[in-house]
């Protein structure tokens, strides 16, 4: 859990729509930088566009598109997460005590997501990167088929098992593996190396944050060495170079 | 609807040219038809003799709470299908054929008859529609799919007579000197082609409206293809009936006046918005925004009537003529002056009504009623036509 | 085994003419004419041309002229040369045939089957040097009734945020990476002018162009390249395009070589390497899926402005258009399958998709038969050539149209569909410095401006002919229309009587 000492502004959600939810939230984070959502009820788009400097503490049910477009600042979430969590997030901290649902980080170009147990299908999808946004997703259980389809930038760290399809048509970032996984399942393009020490090193502090992030809860932490970790990469930055002739 | 060999409204579009009149008395009183007959006469050479016509308001005290139908049947099967139709869906107070007389140039009249009928109150209560929704959607059945029958008109306390001929042989035909009304307006029709058949005379009317109508407008299939959208079914192809489509969508369904409502119908101009101090040009911005496709275009002079009182309307670039005078408290219309001066020689403040000016003449009573109401509309809820419950007929496209 | 590709072209050099200037040498990107110093005559390299016309136009002397190459077919009316060609092609390289610009196939072109009313007699023309005339029109959504103070002129109900629009005609979307930087330039500025709008694509927004926001509607596609909240706010409306005209049902795929280092900044990804927008959305799998993005944006955008939803015309246009207005999409876009690409498998361009005139027709018809039309815009796009397009498309039932090609051909783009290989020697669908420096954005934005103020003459003429003296009362005007050389189905689709009817 995120330490802090900050007076926080409660808002009661409830079966609230959306509308009325974000117009509250909004309100709430425009007036105090500390907002905490009580008995949230799946409305969507919470945290949308948040700016830095903002942290967001989300009890119950986020719903669909939690954190799209995020900006900065911290939203954490106490119970389990929907579909499409930081949908073209730019920027900003998503940390969820529990799992989260499909497509998180869809096109996600900054920032970094934990989710403490497993994910739903396609998380990670067409993440890319630039310059100094290099966006990370660390999963501390297994994940759906399709993670980190398109991936084209950025980092997921998968502590679990990956399901079919993984990676397909990525074509930049990187994807860390705890597990090994055999030969059939690496993607016509991929590659999987074992890690060094850059790696390593990389991996040491987005475990950190993992285990520090989710100390107080029940699951066990995650080795934070790196050691034993794979990495899945492609082969080409230009995967459809010689597919197309004029 | 009438059988008929020639192409007719509803089955092609007949463009015409017209003259209109009108006359009302604000105080209430009524008078009978001779003024507006010879005000109507006198405009003989706008007409071809292809269509005539009357609508009178206060005409049936006695029976002021009933819907008064007039209906044209063209065979003795037309009247017994719409009579059973009527008896399901109305209860009738009084039924009587409406007294004619013999005319020479009038070649075959329809059979026709007038209804004194309320809505049979648990069908009414059923179909989820209000008291005028429901028989406007009664009427549009018995149009369009009896053969051989059309509802002239269907308001309260007033009627439309109206056929083929010269509207002084009309009026002459139907004997509205014998009517008394605090309002009366006319018309007198130049169709470019034959249509032959009576339903297709003006004015049109729905419900309490009347419109009499001169020129074609050029907007024509926008304004119909937008009030199809909420229930209207534009059968007659006339542009008169889509200008009382409009009237009653913007004033009974919108809740506008009617002054509004025909503001809408020929809205300020771009040029004149821009020009506004800024909150009157959101005002007329968000109008012409939501109403744009209820702008009518192209010329024409309208004579609305009403059971609160005549309205008259002249498009925006005052392409048609239309001329008002008073005297006392009587208003007198018509397309050309000499028609008003026929009647009221010594008629006052004789002017040509503006171009997308609405001149507005309500009864006194009504003038009094309206300006202690809110001057908010008030919206019949957002979709009251659609309801496929009770006994409200389908709409004819399905059938 | 020999390589069968023959050229599409032949340029010819007119000995007496040419005055040995080189300029055709230096202009052509594509190193089609050289100088042969021994004969001192220029030579061209046939296979290489792809009749973009540069040299035809710079040339001082009208000395070029390009021909069809002269080769005739083996008069198989299957297997043409063109047919050929592509095998040749495809068993050279492997490669999935691509192409540019608009389907090139003779499709029917159901404009030219359309023909426009006049007044005569019955209620007259208006002279539009005369008489006002009024071609302004309002985009996005709309309530059907509106609640007012009639005696205070308040508007109680809140009106969505529109679009204000000079003329029913708007740029289209063309990315930066697609189209150089400086054509979108010459976009912006001619919008700016004209009180339109243009579209920057689905490839971010350069920072020289917020100059024109208040012009602009910025798109969200599929990779979502270089979106975030400012980019979303800074725009006057934002495009979700889910499909495009030209390639209905697959992503997008700008190659590595075209994205430079400032392509790459507006991006916002790594230079060098393949910007590929996903096929679909992946988070839209449904249409209640759209919901959730149209509102994602809303909520971004603090409601606003208006959010457009941009679709290719396929077959089952009418249901996704009522499900897209059914999703909150405030300006529905459709573009047809004549529309124009920076790069398409060009069997996907030219095979994919219905035409634009029948999808608006139906579209437009099954809003109002579902009492919806009034609430929303409809934008119609892919192939609007002419004013008389834009007339009939308005009065099919468009309260706008999208023009990208015909823009760029106002600055120089002669058709050739070779954008995809970034050599454009008029310096719009390309990159290289040398050539785009070739198009000065202002004179350009002239040239755009030129031709839309000219069709805006023609649409009031038109309107006045007709005697309509605004725009809104020939949107839907359906009776404004006849059918020429059209069977009884088309008629029905399009709700135009036969002329003559």
């Amino acid at each position: 859990m995120l330490e802090s000492n900050e007076v926080f502004e409660t808002v009661d959600l409830g079966t609230s729509h959306f509308t009325e939810a974000n117009e509250a939230v909004r309100a709430a984070l425009d007036r105090s930088d500390n907002v905490r959502l009580v008995d949230t009820e799946g409305q969507r788009y919470l945290g949308c566009a948040m700016r830095s400097g903002k942290k967001l503490e989300i009890h119950g049910t986020p719903g669909n598109d939690m954190a799209c477009f995020m900006d900065g600042g911290t939203i954490e979430v106490f119970g389990n997460s929907q579909d499409q969590i930081g949908n073209t997030m730019n920027d900003g901290l998503i940390v969820v005590h529990g799992r989260c649902g499909d497509a998180a980080g869809y096109g996600m170009r900054g920032g970094s997501i934990y989710i403490r147990d497993d994910c739903g299908w396609r998380v990670g999808i067409n993440m890319k990167q630039y310059e100094d946004k290099k966006p990370v997703i660390v999963i501390g259980g297994d994940a759906g088929s399709f993670l980190g389809e398109y991936m084209a930038g950025g980092v997921i760290v998968l502590l679990g098992k990956p399901e079919r399809y993984l990676a397909t048509g990525m074509h930049g970032g990187v994807i860390y593996l705890k597990n090994r996984i055999d030969s059939d399942s690496v993607a016509p393009g991929l590659m999987v190396e074992e890690v060094d020490e850059a790696d390593k090193e990389f991996l040491n502090e987005v475990l950190s944050n993992y285990n520090h992030f989710f100390a107080g809860d029940t699951n066990e932490g995650a080795p934070v060495t790196g050691d034993g970790f794979y990495k899945l990469i492609p082969e080409s930055s230009r995967p459809y170079a010689s597919m197309y002739a004029s | 609807m009438f059988k008929h060999k020639g192409p007719k409204e509803g089955e092609v579009r007949i463009p015409s040219g017209c003259a209109i009149s009108g006359i009302m008395d604000k105080s209430g009183a009524r008078h009978d038809g001779g003024d507006i007959l010879r005000s109507i006469a006198l405009m003989h050479d706008r007409g071809n003799g292809l269509g005539g016509g009357f609508a009178a308001y206060g005409i049936y005290p006695e029976y002021r709470d009933l819907y008064a139908f007039h209906i044209m049947y063209e065979s003795d099967e037309a009247r017994r299908a719409t009579e059973e139709y009527l008896d399901i869906y109305f209860m009738s107070e009084k039924q009587e054929r409406i007294p004619t007389e013999s005319i020479e140039s009038i070649k075959n009249p329809p059979d026709i008859w007038r209804y004194f009928v309320a809505p049979h109150p648990m069908r009414l209560n059923m179909s989820g529609m209000d008291e005028a929704e429901y028989t406007m959607q009664h009427v549009f059945h018995i149009n369009a799919r009896i053969d051989g029958a059309f509802v002239a008109s269907s308001g309260k306390n007033m009627g439309a007579f109206k056929g083929v001929g010269y509207p002084e042989d009309i009026g002459e035909f139907y004997r509205i000197q014998d009517y008394k009304a605090w309002a009366w307006t006319a018309h007198g029709r130049f169709p470019t082609n034959t249509p032959g058949w009576w339903g297709g005379a003006h004015p049109f009317t729905l419900l309490n409206w009347s419109v009499v109508h001169n020129g074609e407008i050029s907007s024509y299939d926008a304004n119909r293809r937008y009030v199809e959208q909420f229930g209207y079914d534009c059968e007659l192809q006339t542009d008169t009936e889509v200008i009382t489509y409009l009237f009653d969508f913007l004033s009974r369904h919108c809740g506008f006046s009617q002054e509004m409502a025909a503001h809408i119908m020929t809205a300020p101009s771009w040029e004149d918005i821009d020009n506004m101090p800024e909150e009157l040009a959101a005002y007329e911005t968000a109008l012409r925004v939501v109403y744009s496709s209820a702008l009518v275009n192209g010329p024409f002079s309208v004579i609305l009537g009403s059971d609160e009182g005549l309205l008259a309307l002249n498009d925006r670039l005052k392409l048609r003529a239309l001329m008002v005078a008073e005297k006392g408290s009587m208003v007198y219309l018509a397309s050309e002056q000499a028609a008003i001066e026929v009647v009221c020689p010594d008629a006052e403040n004789v002017r040509s009504i503006g171009g997308g000016e609405p001149f507005v003449i309500q009864l006194d009573e009504v003038v009094k009623r309206k300006s202690g109401e809110s001057s908010e509309n008030i919206p019949a809820k957002e979709k009251p036509f659609k309801h496929e419950v009770g006994v409200q007929p389908r709409s004819r496209k399905d059938m | 085994m020999l390589d069968y590709i023959l050229p599409k072209y032949k340029v010819r050099h007119d000995a007496i003419d040419c005055v040995m200037c080189k300029k055709c040498v230096r202009e052509c990107s594509y190193g089609v004419n050289k100088v042969d110093d021994e004969r001192n005559v220029i030579v061209s390299d046939n296979l290489k041309c792809v009749n973009c016309q540069r040299c035809v136009v710079v040339c001082p002397t009208q000395a070029i002229t390009i021909t069809d190459w002269p080769q005739v077919a083996t008069g198989s009316s299957s297997w043409t040369q063109s047919a050929m060609q592509d095998i040749a092609k495809q068993s050279q390289t492997g490669g999935v045939l691509l192409s540019s610009m608009g389907n090139p196939k003779p499709y029917p072109v159901f404009w030219d089957h359309l023909v426009l009313n006049a007044s005569q007699v019955t209620n007259p023309s208006i002279d539009p040097l005369r008489e006002p005339m009024e071609t302004r029109v309002f985009l996005g959504s709309r309530p059907n009734m509106l609640k007012v103070n009639e005696r205070k002129h308040k508007v109680i109900t809140k009106l969505p945020p529109q679009l204000k629009l000079n003329m029913p005609v708007m740029f289209s979307a063309m990315s930066f990476g697609s189209v150089s930087l400086n054509t979108q330039k010459a976009l912006a500025i001619a919008a700016k002018n004209l009180g339109t709008f243009f579209n920057v694509g689905e490839g971010g927004l350069h920072k020289d162009l917020e100059a024109y926001s208040e012009n602009t509607i910025v798109q969200v596609a599929s990779g979502r390249f270089g979106v975030d909240p400012h980019y979303l706010n800074t725009a006057k409306a934002i495009e979700i395009k889910i499909g495009q005209g030209a390639k209905p049902g697959i992503g997008g795929h700008l190659p590595g070589e075209k994205i430079n280092a400032k392509v790459s900044q507006t991006r916002m990804i790594p230079q060098g390497t393949d910007a590929i927008s996903p096929a679909p959305h992946h988070d839209i799998y449904s249409i209640e899926d759209l919901r959730q993005l149209v509102y994602s944006i809303k909520e971004a955008t603090l409601y606003r402005k208006p959010i457009a939803v941009k679709v290719a015309a396929v077959n089952n246009i009418a249901a996704i258009a009522s499900g897209m207005a059914r999703a909150g999409a405030d300006i529905i876009v459709i573009d047809g399958f004549r529309g124009g690409t920076g790069a398409a498998p060009k069997r996907i361009r030219d095979n994919v998709g219905i035409p634009i005139e029948l999808a608006l027709a139906s579209v437009d018809q099954r809003l109002r038969d579902e009492g919806i039309r009034s609430t929303v815009s409809l934008v119609a796009g892919g192939t609007v050539r002419s004013s008389a397009d834009v007339v009939k498309a308005i009065a099919l039932g468009a309260d706008a149209v999208y023009i990208a090609s015909a823009a760029l051909i106002a600055i120089g783009c002669h058709q050739c569909q070779d954008c995809s290989s970034g050599m454009c020697n008029w310096g719009i669908a390309t990159q290289k410095p040398e050539l785009t420096k070739r198009l000065d954005p202002q004179s350009a934005a002239q040239r755009i401006e030129n031709m839309v103020r000219a069709w805006n003459k023609e649409i009031e003429e038109m309107m006045g002919g007709m005697g309509i003296n605004a725009i809104d009362s020939l949107r839907g005007n359906r009776l404004m229309l006849r059918g020429i050389g059209l069977n009884e189905k088309e008629l029905e689709i399009l709700g135009v009587k036969y002329a003559g009817e």
